[in-house]
């Protein structure tokens, strides 16, 4: 896993209390109306996140930037890399 | 023979429109909404347009609805939803004295799991005060919960006063608007508020639908899980035929509403100067400006509200106590004795919920036939003539 720090988002998803999947299918809808080159931060606290973030990412031919671990939940970051997804 | 229907708060007709827009969805149109074949997605698409409509009613950003069964089922989601999800900052709430029980008894079952509870006193208007509400506020609370109008006695809160003081603290804001939601305007924006329940059952959609208003900042822990429905905040097949309904009620109560207003509030103002000139020894309670306004509600001196129901109904008039769950439990409403009435006045309470329906003939049938009843009653009461004293100045729970 690749952690990083004080990454800017252009976009930000609070899934914070929400469930899978929901980590993956709410990411997919808002990276739907970004641009490429564009990063998207996802909030969430679900555990899975750590496996399923960066697998979707490379499925989905989008790139896993990194995480950052806060007190109560997780950040992703993840970059568009293509405009359908 | 001649009847009155004036119970509308505890249930509305389901309206026509309303009906014939919900019949495709039983059996022709009956699709899950999360398949993904063309069935499934033509249900789900008139249901997000039905998600609009309520939106509209309230002012708000459709991705900031969610169904649920009920209003009760939205007051708990607000509730428990923000407690469990803001724990880590704090486990204190704040609740209103005189809420429905769906509020009160969610804030009873957090203290059961080491949250702390406060109940905020009212005056005896059943009005919150706001410099009580900012005094009672700590660094530990997280969430305030104060209904938008009181069902049982009809005053309308401050609730964007209230909503700004909980603004300032970064403590959630919730209000159970389930009793204003058609009846009256109700903006979530001007109210300012983080999170708000309403029903469908108010406003001529069935029995079993509601909705929770959240404010897309505000994070909440749903309380059943399983499936993507209602974007994983709610799970469980949606009740689509409810949902619809609820969508085209909340167009029509939109449209609607003015007129509305204008035609109950003359109703109740002919019920209540009626009954004040031609009764003796009744109390109206609750706020006599600040209230909804097809909403008159009275307690009469020396008679048991269930029984003056039960007289009226004989001459085909429907009202209710105000509250059905004390009223069966042989208790006096939480809601008279937060405003400060004593038990044996609070005994007498009779509610009149009027709709766009009712005509003025109807409120004179009423008229015509109470005062003969309360006296018949009151001819039968022992405590008939005892001196009764009046509300206390300042109520403190």
């Amino acid at each position: 896993m690749k952690f990083i720090k004080d990454q800017e988002p252009d976009e930000s998803l609070d899934l914070v209390c929400r469930m899978c999947p929901m980590h993956l299918l709410e990411p997919g809808d808002k990276l739907k109306c970004m641009k490429k080159g564009q990063v998207l931060e996802v909030m969430t606290d679900y555990d899975g996140a750590l496996e399923d973030i960066p697998d979707w990412c490379k499925k989905c031919g989008h790139e896993f930037i990194g995480m950052e671990e806060d007190d109560d939940y997780y950040k992703f970051y993840i970059k568009k890399k293509r405009d359908e997804t | 023979m001649k009847g009155a229907y004036l119970d509308h708060a505890s249930a509305t007709p389901v309206r026509k429109k309303v009906l014939e827009a919900m019949l495709p969805y039983f059996s022709e149109q009956f699709a899950n909404p999360s398949n993904v074949y063309d069935l499934g997605s033509k249900v789900k698409a008139v249901l997000e347009e039905a998600r609009i409509h309520v939106a509209n009613l309230i002012s708000a950003d459709p991705a900031e609805i969610v169904f649920t069964s009920s209003g009760a089922e939205a007051n708990n989601l607000a509730i428990k939803g923000v407690a469990f999800a803001r724990q880590k900052k704090g486990k204190h709430v704040i609740v209103s004295s005189i809420e429905h029980h769906s509020v009160l008894n969610s804030a009873r079952f957090l203290e059961r799991l080491d949250f702390e509870a406060s109940f905020l006193p009212v005056d005896k208007n059943g009005l919150i005060d706001p410099e009580r509400l900012a005094k009672a506020i700590r660094p530990e609370t997280i969430l305030v919960s104060v209904m938008h109008a009181n069902t049982e006695i009809g005053t309308i809160e401050p609730i964007s006063e209230l909503a700004s003081i909980c603004r300032e603290k970064d403590v959630a804001f919730h209000t159970d608007a389930v009793a204003s939601v058609g009846n009256t305007h109700v903006d979530v924006n001007a109210l300012n508020v983080d999170l708000l329940s309403l029903s469908g059952a108010s406003l001529g959609a069935p029995k079993g639908i509601g909705a929770l208003y959240f404010n897309k900042k505000v994070r909440l822990m749903p309380l059943i899980h399983g499936g993507i429905q209602e974007n994983g905040r709610r799970a469980g097949t949606e009740n689509v035929p409810g949902i619809i309904g609820f969508g085209k009620a909340a167009t029509l109560a939109k449209k609607e509403l003015p007129e509305k207003i204008n035609h109950v509030r003359k109703l109740r103002d002919r019920l209540v100067d009626g009954i004040i000139k031609n009764v003796e020894k009744v109390t109206y309670t609750g706020h006599p400006e600040k209230r909804l306004p097809g909403h008159a509600s009275f307690c009469f001196e020396a008679i048991e509200g269930e029984a003056l129901i039960f007289m009226l109904v004989q001459n085909g008039i429907y009202t209710n106590t105000g509250s059905a769950c004390a009223s069966k439990a042989l208790k006096t409403s939480p809601v008279l004795g937060a405003i400060g009435l004593r038990a044996d006045l609070a005994q007498g309470s009779t509610v009149f919920t009027i709709d766009a329906g009712n005509t003025e003939k109807e409120i004179d049938h009423v008229l015509e036939k109470l005062p003969a009843v309360v006296e018949r009653l009151r001819a039968l009461s022992p405590i008939w003539g005892k001196e009764i004293p009046e509300y206390e100045e300042d109520v403190c729970h």
